[in-house]
C-alpha cells in the first residue's frame, strides 16, 4: 500500500496568527493520503481550508501540529532551507492569481525557478519553449505576462510549474476564472500530464473539475476539517 | 566554482530585468547617486590637482626670498644687496628679480610680468602664459599692447607661449627682458623688485634666513617653508569648508538610500514571496539584492567619476571655482592637468559604492521571514 502514497498527513492542524487575537484554526486534525499519479481535488466551500491544506501539503508552510511524510519521509520539522529544495525538486504550484512577474516576458517567466540551479541557458531555452509549444503557446513566448489573457496567463503559470519537471502539480482554485471552453482545456492539460506520470493536486469548488472523469480522489472539507472522501 | 559563476549569471540577469521593471523608481535615486559622486569627485580631483599645483610652485620657487619692507609695505630692494647677501657664509648663489602685476582692463584680468632669470627674451618681444593665450586668443606671432602705468600704449609681439607642466604657475605670466621691463613700469635702475637666494646646505635654510635679516635690517626674509604653511593654511581651509558642505549631502544621500532600501515595496516583497515558492531559496534573493544595489552603485560611481573628470579637467572645475580657489590671484583661468590617483579613486568608492551596497542587502534579511506561503493568498 505504502508504496502508492506519496504525500501523507497525520492529524495536521494549521492555525493562522497563533496567539494573537485574530487567530483562525483553518485545518484541525485532519489525517490524509495522496496517491502517487493520481489526481486528487480538494473540494469546499469558500473558507474550509482547502488553501491552507494545500500550503502544507506543498511544503509552502509548516503544519502547527501533526505530521507531513513525503515518499515516506517525515518532512514536517524540516527548517525552511530543506523545504525550499523540497519545494523546487518536488512540487510545480499554480496560483489562484497565477502571480507571474509583471514586465517580464512569458518564456523569462517560465525560466525562473531553474535559474538557482543554473542548467546551461541554451537547455533552459529550449525547456522552456517546448513547454510552451506543449500548451500551444509559443506565440506568445516574447509576450509581457500583462498583455496575456486569462486562459494564457494560466497556461504560462503551468509551463512555469512544469520546467523543474516536478512530479506533483499543486493547483489553487484553476479554474476560477475561466469559461467552459477554457475549463475543458484545463482538464485536458490536467490529464495529460496525469498520463505523464505526475501526480496532481488541485483545490476547486467547481463541479466541473471534481465530476471530471480523470479525477481519482475527492476530498471535501468543511470548516478546516475533512467531511467527505471519495 | 561553474555552477557559482553560472547561478550569479542567472541572478544578475533577473536584477538587469528587475532593475529595467522598475525603472521610474530607480531613476530618481540613480539621478541622486550620480550627483553625490559627481561633486565628491569633483572636490577631489580639484583639492589633489591644486595641491599638485601648489607643490610645483614650491618646487620651482626659491629656497629664500628677500624683500625690503617700507612702513610696512613692500619696496624695491637696492641692487647692491645681491652682493650683500652674497657675502653671507652658506650662500649659494644670489639673483636680484623683476617682476610685478599689471591690471588688463579691457579683459578684467590681472597678468604678472616677469624678467624671466634663465629665459632671455627679445627687445619689442613678450612670452605668454596659456591663461592669457587663451582669454585674449593670441598666438605666436601676433602684436599685443598693454597700457603703462603713465598712459602710454606699449606695442609687443608674442615671441611664444609658455605650455608648462603646471599652469597654476604660468598661466597669467607674460615674460619680457629687463630693459622693456624697467621701460614700461619706469622702474628705477638701481632696484630690483626682490631677491632670491639658495643655500649650499638645505638644512640651514634656517640659519642663512636669519643671517641675512641680521645683515640687512629693513629685510623681510621668507623662507620656502614660510610659502609651503601659507599654502596648506589656504586648501585646508577651504577643504574644511567644502568637507561640510559634504557630509550634508552625504548625509542626505545616506537618508535616501535607506529609505529606498529599508522599504520593501508590497510589490517587491509578493515578488519575493512567488520567487520562494517557486523554489528560490533566501540566499538566491539576498544575492539579487546585492547585485541591485552594487550595479546600481557602480554605475552610478562610474557615471558621477566621467562627469567630474570632464568637470575638473575640461571645464576648470567651473561649478566650484568659488568655493575652493581664491579668487583674484589665480585668474585668467587654468587648466589642472588631467590625472587620476588610485587612492583617491578607491577612498570615494569606499565611501559612496560600499554603503549603498550593504544598505540595499541590509534590509533584505528581513525578506527571509516574508513566508513563502503568503502568495497563496
Ligand atoms: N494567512 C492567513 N492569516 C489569517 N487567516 C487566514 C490566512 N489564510 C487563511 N486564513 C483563514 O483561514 C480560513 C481558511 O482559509 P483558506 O485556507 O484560504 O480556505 P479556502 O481556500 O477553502 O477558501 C479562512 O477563515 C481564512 O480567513
Ligand atoms: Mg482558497
Amino acid at each position: 500500500m505504502t508504496d502508492t502514497v506519496l504525500i501523507s498527513l497525520k492529524k495536521v492542524s494549521k492555525i493562522h496568527n497563533e496567539g494573537r487575537p485574530n487567530e483562525v484554526q483553518a485545518v484541525v486534525g485532519i489525517d490524509l493520503d495522496i496517491a502517487r499519479g493520481k489526481v486528487t481535488v480538494l473540494r469546499g466551500a469558500s473558507g474550509s481550508g482547502k488553501t491552507t491544506l494545500l500550503t502544507v501539503i506543498g511544503c509552502l508552510a509548516r503544519p502547527s501540529s501533526g505530521r507531513v511524510a513525503l515518499d515516506g519521509r517525515d518532512i514536517s520539522g524540516m527548517p525552511e532551507r530543506f523545504l525550499t529544495r523540497i519545494r523546487q525538486e518536488t512540487f510545480g504550484f499554480v496560483f489562484q492569481g497565477f502571480n507571474l512577474l509583471r514586465g517580464m516576458s512569458a518564456l523569462d517567466n517560465i525560466m525562473l525557478p531553474a535559474y538557482p540551479q543554473a542548467p546551461p541557458h541554451r537547455w533552459l531555452r529550449r525547456r522552456a519553449l517546448d513547454l510552451l509549444s506543449m500548451l500551444r503557446l509559443e506565440h506568445r513566448a516574447d509576450t509581457p505576462v500583462e498583455m496575456l489573457s486569462g486562459g494564457e496567463a494560466q497556461r504560462t503559470a503551468i509551463a512555469r510549474a512544469l520546467v523543474n519537471d516536478p512530479p506533483i502539480l499543486i493547483a489553487d482554485e484553476p479554474t476560477a476564472n475561466l469559461d467552459t471552453a477554457l475549463t475543458r482545456e484545463f482538464l485536458g492539460i490536467a490529464e495529460t500530464l496525469k498520463a505523464q506520470g505526475k501526480t496532481l493536486i488541485l483545490t476547486s469548488h467547481d463541479p466541473r473539475v471534481f465530476e471530471a472523469g480523470m479525477v481519482d480522489h475527492v476530498v471535501t472539507l468543511r470548516d478546516g476539517r475533512v467531511e467527505e472522501r471519495r | 566554482m561553474n555552477h557559482f559563476f553560472a547561478r550569479h549569471l542567472y541572478l544578475v540577469d533577473f536584477t538587469v530585468a528587475s532593475l529595467g521593471r522598475r525603472r521610474g523608481r530607480n531613476l530618481g535615486l540613480f539621478a541622486v547617486y550620480v550627483l553625490l559622486v559627481f561633486v565628491l569627485a569633483s572636490v577631489s580631483l580639484m583639492t589633489h590637482g591644486l595641491r599638485r599645483e601648489a607643490q610645483a610652485i614650491l618646487e620651482s620657487s626659491p629656497e629664500i626670498v628677500v624683500q625690503r619692507m617700507i612702513a610696512g609695505r613692500n619696496d624695491p630692494v637696492p641692487t647692491g644687496a645681491v652682493a650683500a647677501i652674497t657675502g653671507i657664509r652658506g650662500v649659494r648663489a644670489v639673483q636680484g628679480r623683476l617682476w610685478g602685476y599689471y591690471y588688463d582692463a579691457g579683459m578684467r584680468a590681472n597678468y604678472t610680468l616677469m624678467v624671466p632669470p634663465d629665459r632671455p627674451v627679445e627687445s619689442g618681444a613678450v612670452v605668454i602664459g596659456g591663461g592669457i593665450a587663451r582669454l585674449r586668443q593670441l598666438d605666436t606671432g601676433d602684436i599685443v599692447h598693454f597700457m603703462a602705468p603713465d598712459g602710454r600704449i606699449v606695442r609687443f609681439t608674442v615671441s611664444g607661449t609658455l605650455d608648462s607642466a603646471s599652469e597654476l604657475v604660468s598661466a597669467d605670466l607674460v615674460l619680457m627682458n629687463e630693459g622693456d621691463f624697467r621701460a614700461f613700469f619706469g622702474f628705477p635702475a638701481d632696484r630690483f623688485t626682490d631677491v632670491v637666494a639658495s643655500v649650499r646646505n638645505p638644512r640651514e635654510v634656517g640659519t642663512v634666513a636669519s643671517k641675512i635679516a641680521l645683515a640687512l635690517p629693513e629685510a623681510r626674509v621668507v623662507t620656502r617653508a614660510d610659502m609651503l604653511r601659507t599654502y596648506e593654511a589656504l586648501f585646508d581651509w577651504r577643504g574644511g569648508m567644502v568637507a561640510v558642505v559634504l557630509s550634508g549631502a552625504v548625509l542626505a544621500f545616506v537618508i535616501l538610500a535607506w529609505d529606498k532600501a529599508a522599504g520593501l515595496s508590497a510589490d517587491e516583497r509578493r515578488e519575493i514571496g512567488v520567487l520562494k515558492a517557486i523554489g528560490w531559496e533566501t540566499s538566491d534573493v539576498i544575492a539579487v539584492k546585492f547585485w541591485e544595489g552594487a550595479l546600481v552603485s557602480l554605475l552610478a560611481f562610474l557615471a558621477g567619476y566621467v562627469l567630474a573628470y570632464g568637470h575638473v579637467f575640461y571645464f576648470s572645475g567651473a561649478l566650484f571655482e568659488p568655493a575652493l580657489k581664491g579668487w583674484a590671484i589665480l585668474y585668467p583661468r587654468f587648466r589642472l592637468v588631467p590625472e587620476i590617483n588610485g587612492q583617491q579613486v578607491a577612498t570615494i568608492f569606499f565611501f559612496t559604492v560600499v554603503p549603498y551596497t550593504l544598505a540595499t542587502i541590509f534590509p533584505i534579511w528581513r525578506a527571509a521571514t516574508i513566508d513563502p506561503d503568503t502568495v497563496m493568498r
